[in-house]
């Protein structure tokens, strides 16, 4: 990926919209479902037929508040508004939209590595449809015609806004991969980008490395994925940094990433020029969830990415990025199962991160008693990494107890005496190398332990067999 | 069938097996054909579908069941409420064509307890004015004298009672869209509590003042349907959760004690005939054993200013989404915002453009806060004057208009007369407090004069009460 000009630091702020996991959209009783026949999951209130009026779904309510908690924000009495300006994907020709009184307000979010990026709000607003524009570039004032899809329109948003504080591509990516793995934890997202339920706008503006000002931003929409998110990112900070290196302006606009040609476009500045006319939603009430409701979402929401690390980390004695991949991958309960049986959680999350997670399909189906016991068997020495390990391969495979697994493979960890036999005859068949081990050449200890496996058909212990030399070699 | 029948009588007739429905229907739609064509209340009369409707409450009467509270009574229509499959078009152009795909809940309970939906009336374009003269499909004309005005908004839901098309009417009441008319056109005319009637299939004017209502010959007719229509409805946000049952029956209870206030900022608007005739029902209130007294509500004089920007303001979003791309009128431009230009410029007329002008502009970046917050504020007055008014008072009392029906062409060429028309019915719909307005007596110029009797929210039951003492004194 291409770097900026190490002369100027990147300033980010994303704006993530989050389509809500509802059975129902956010306004009305119409299936909130994706990838449907176009214009079915439609109602008098989602298409803004004449007369048809909002009644707000409380799941939606639930959902946000489960945000804002997860986010650690306040959550307050709210205000629904209309954001008034035209657009044919837009059934009444306004949105409905949280303004300056949105449920959730002042929160933060921790990444992996415990940096903290700080949270403006988290508001809910209703989707608009999809337009596809036939001909002219796919963009609508060239278009030959257009056609819309109103299933999405009224499906519930969260829009959670953050700081300007992120500093890098590769930062904002790690902000919205965490973001994704907490709204996934709160059931309020399906984490879709691909599909759409997770879309990010970037606002992207350069300063001198050292400076304290903001400089003029641009907004980069059309981030699809978490790859393009990262290189628009990078591609727009060099574009600016150009700009103003050249003597000239950046301009404030909205710009779109063309992933095909790694650059980003200008947007018509005239679509821009819009006063939304906000005002008060005067068919809905205000929203002020009572102390109880707010209680029971609270009492409700499972433990956060960030924590679930924390602890996993403070069982296997490691910093939490070291467990990171567990927690992604929703492994949490493989680890505590085997620091629940007493084996070593360490040992667990390497086998987790490094077997487990090549196959996160099976991982799922893992059984937690089975893994726990496979790690103890490996702790106590009763398995060798490399049988653990083909062992693991198979439950993942199948499944099974490993100690039955073990034993039809013929796994059974060597006593130490029948390893010194093995070893003796070693060093009886190959004198002149033992001779030069004695002399210090270390080289010789790897060749001994190969001609123990060989011989146990790589039931001996490596680490048993080494220690067997040094005392020998003594 | 005696134009002169209440609906209260028809209910009772057919529910006790004495009359047809379908007998009922068709005296009405014989008025119809003989006076419409000089009256033009309705857009539409639904004759078949009228009759088949009829026709079906009498199958259910045969087979011994109770077809409910309405049964058999034809109800007009106002034309911006949804009726499934049948056109309704706010008597604009813009709507051409479009026939909803549902019913308005008021409606739908209307037909639940018998009721016939005769048709669908005439009013002022998306219930902008106070004549039926912004109408694109002309004006409706005052049954009771052909040269004026049959008030408006809902101008063809009163004309068609008055002239004896329909029993009973709804209307929507935005500004005294209701109570206006009635009283140029000698019925009755209620705009319930907001919020006690469901407003869903109601199109959009403003909603924070839009209120789904009634007209009726009489007020004990119009307590019927309010019975059947108010109540909680969970598709409507705004909607109260309870209504106070018992309505009907307690009409005839009298006003001994009743507090009543004659609001002198409201009487001082109006003509003179028009504060007599109210001096007079203020007296009868008197005689009935009601304590008359006058009262100051200072803050009303601002109600029409606050009103024409907060209406305006709503109206401005509420009718965007007549845009062509979805139902209605399209003329198709180069793209999609000459599209947009064109339907709406010929789709819209004369006042509902000054709306959304006005409206836009209220709204806009820099001027929100010194027009439709300003607006706000005011609103909170009002409804803090009326408060402290309602501490002293059970109910107000004021004339409905300041003058009894103008004639055609009178304040059309001058918005600002034709808004100041609406100066005393305004205050309830900024409070959302219920009104109606009953007659009582006439003008100089023969033609009827209402009285309007306000309350505060939730207080239906004493204002028909008081409106009954009221019908009672003037025989």
């Amino acid at each position: 990926m291409a770097e900026s000009p190490a002369s100027w630091e990147t300033v980010v702020g994303l704006e993530v919209h989050c389509e809500l996991r509802t059975e129902t959209k956010l306004f009305c009783g119409c299936r909130n479902a994706f990838g449907e026949e176009p214009n079915t999951n439609v109602c008098p209130v989602c298409l803004g037929l004449p007369g048809s009026l909002p009644v707000l779904n409380r799941r939606a309510v639930e959902l946000a508040m489960a945000i804002g908690e997860a986010l650690h924000c306040e959550i307050r009495p709210s205000l629904f508004h209309r954001k008034n300006y035209f657009y044919p994907d837009m059934p009444k020709d306004y949105q409905v939209s949280q303004y300056d009184e949105p449920i959730n307000v002042d929160g933060w979010l921790e990444l992996p590595d415990g940096t903290r990026i700080g949270i403006v709000r988290a508001h809910m607003e209703e989707d608009t449809g999809k337009s596809t524009h036939m001909g002219g570039g796919g963009r609508i004032h060239d278009a030959a015609y257009s056609l819309v899809d109103y299933n999405r329109a009224g499906v519930p948003l969260v829009e959670i806004v953050s700081h300007p504080e992120l500093r890098s591509g590769e930062q904002a990516r790690q902000y919205v991969s965490e973001l994704r793995a907490i709204l996934v934890a709160t059931g309020a997202s399906d984490g879709k980008m691909e599909e759409g339920s997770l879309r990010v706008d970037a606002n992207v503006s350069v300063r001198p490395a050292g400076s304290d000002a903001y400089g003029t931003r641009c907004e980069v929409k059309n981030l699809n994925s978490l790859r393009s998110l990262g290189r628009a990112i990078e591609h727009e900070a060099i574009r600016q940094a150009r700009v103003w290196e050249a003597g000239d302006v950046v301009k404030q606009e909205t710009r779109h990433w063309d992933e095909a040609n790694d650059r980003t476009v200008a947007g018509r500045s005239k679509e821009e020029a819009n006063d939304y006319r906000y005002f008060p939603e005067p068919d809905l009430l205000p929203l002020a969830p009572s102390e109880e409701w707010l209680a029971r979402v609270r009492s409700s929401l499972p433990p956060m990415p960030a924590a679930r690390r924390a602890r996993l980390a403070e069982l296997a004695g490691t910093e939490p990025r070291e467990v990171a991949t567990v927690v992604d991958l929703q492994l949490d309960h493989l680890v505590l199962a085997a620091a629940d049986a007493g084996a070593d959680a360490n040992l667990a999350v390497r086998r987790v991160t490094n077997e487990v997670a090549a196959d996160p399909v099976r991982a799922r189906q893992l059984d937690a008693a089975d893994f726990a016991k496979l790690v103890l068997l490996e702790a106590k020495g009763a398995l060798t990494p490399t049988q653990a390990k083909q062992v693991l391969a198979e439950m993942l495979d199948g499944g099974g107890d490993p100690e039955a697994i073990a034993r039809d493979r013929g796994f059974e960890a060597m006593d130490l005496g029948a390893l010194t036999t093995v070893l003796d005859q070693a060093i009886a068949a190959h004198p002149d190398e033992w001779e030069r081990l004695r002399d210090g050449d270390q080289k010789l200890m790897g060749f001994f332990v190969g001609q123990v496996m060989k011989a146990t058909r790589g039931q001996a212990d490596g680490r048993a067999v080494s220690a067997l030399l040094r005392q020998r070699g003594r | 069938m005696s134009p002169t029948t209440t609906a209260t009588e028809i209910a009772a007739a057919v529910r006790g097996g004495e009359q047809s429905a379908r007998e009922v229907v068709e005296g009405y739609l014989s008025t119809i054909a003989d006076r419409e064509h000089e009256v033009h209340a309705f857009n539409l009369v639904l004759e078949e579908e009228a009759l088949a409707a009829a026709d079906a409450i009498d199958r259910r009467a045969a087979d011994g069941e109770d077809p409910g509270p309405l049964a058999g009574v034809p109800v007009a229509i106002k034309d911006n409420l949804c009726t499934r499959e049948v056109p309704t078009t706010c008597s604009s152009r813009i709507l051409d064509g479009w026939k909803p795909p549902y019913d308005a809940t008021v409606v739908e309970r209307i037909a639940a307890a018998g009721g016939v939906i005769l048709g669908k009336t005439n009013l002022d374009e998306f219930a902008m004015g106070s004549s039926t003269e912004n109408s694109a499909f002309g004006p409706t004309k005052n049954p009771l004298d052909a040269s004026r005005v049959p008030g408006g908004s809902s101008g063809g839901s009163a004309a068609a009672v008055a002239a004896g098309f329909a029993p009973l009417a709804l209307g929507s009441d935005t500004g005294g869209s209701i109570r206006q008319p009635a009283a140029f056109c000698g019925v009755v005319g209620v705009k319930p509590t907001y919020g006690m009637v469901s407003r869903y299939g109601l199109v959009a004017f403003a909603s924070s003042l839009d209120q789904v209502g009634l007209l009726g010959a009489n007020v004990a007719d119009a307590a019927l349907l309010q019975e059947v229509i108010q109540g909680h409805d969970p598709m409507d946000s705004t909607s109260i959760p309870d209504s106070p049952p018992g309505l009907c029956e307690r009409l005839a209870e009298g006003v001994e004690g009743v507090r009543v206030g004659v609001v002198r900022e409201l009487v001082e608007e109006a003509n003179s005939d028009v504060a007599g005739r109210l001096r007079e029902a203020a007296a009868a209130l008197g005689d009935a054993g009601a304590k008359v007294d006058e009262v100051s509500i200072r803050a009303l004089a601002y109600g029409v200013s606050a009103y024409y920007l907060i209406a305006p303001a709503e109206c401005s979003s509420n009718l965007a989404r007549y845009d062509g791309v979805r139902y209605g009128l399209r003329l198709p431009g180069a793209d999609i915002t000459s599209t947009y230009g064109a339907t709406r410029a010929q789709g819209f007329g004369p006042e509902v453009k000054r709306r959304i002008m006005l409206g836009t502009y209220a709204l806009s970046a820099g001027y929100y806060d010194a027009y439709y917050g300003q607006a706000q504020r005011v609103r909170t007055l009002i409804i803090r004057d009326f408060e402290a008014a309602y501490e002293d008072f059970d109910v107000l009392l004021s004339p409905t208009a300041p003058s009894t029906a103008f004639r055609f062409g009178a304040k059309t060429e001058d918005p600002l007369s034709m808004y100041l028309s609406d100066v005393c019915t305004i205050p309830s719909n900024l409070a959302g407090d219920p009104a109606m307005s009953v007659p009582y007596g006439s003008g100089d110029d023969g033609l009827p004069v209402g009285v309007q009797i306000m309350a505060p929210a939730l207080g239906e039951i004493l204002m028909y009460r008081v409106a009954a003492a009221l019908e009672a004194s003037h025989g």
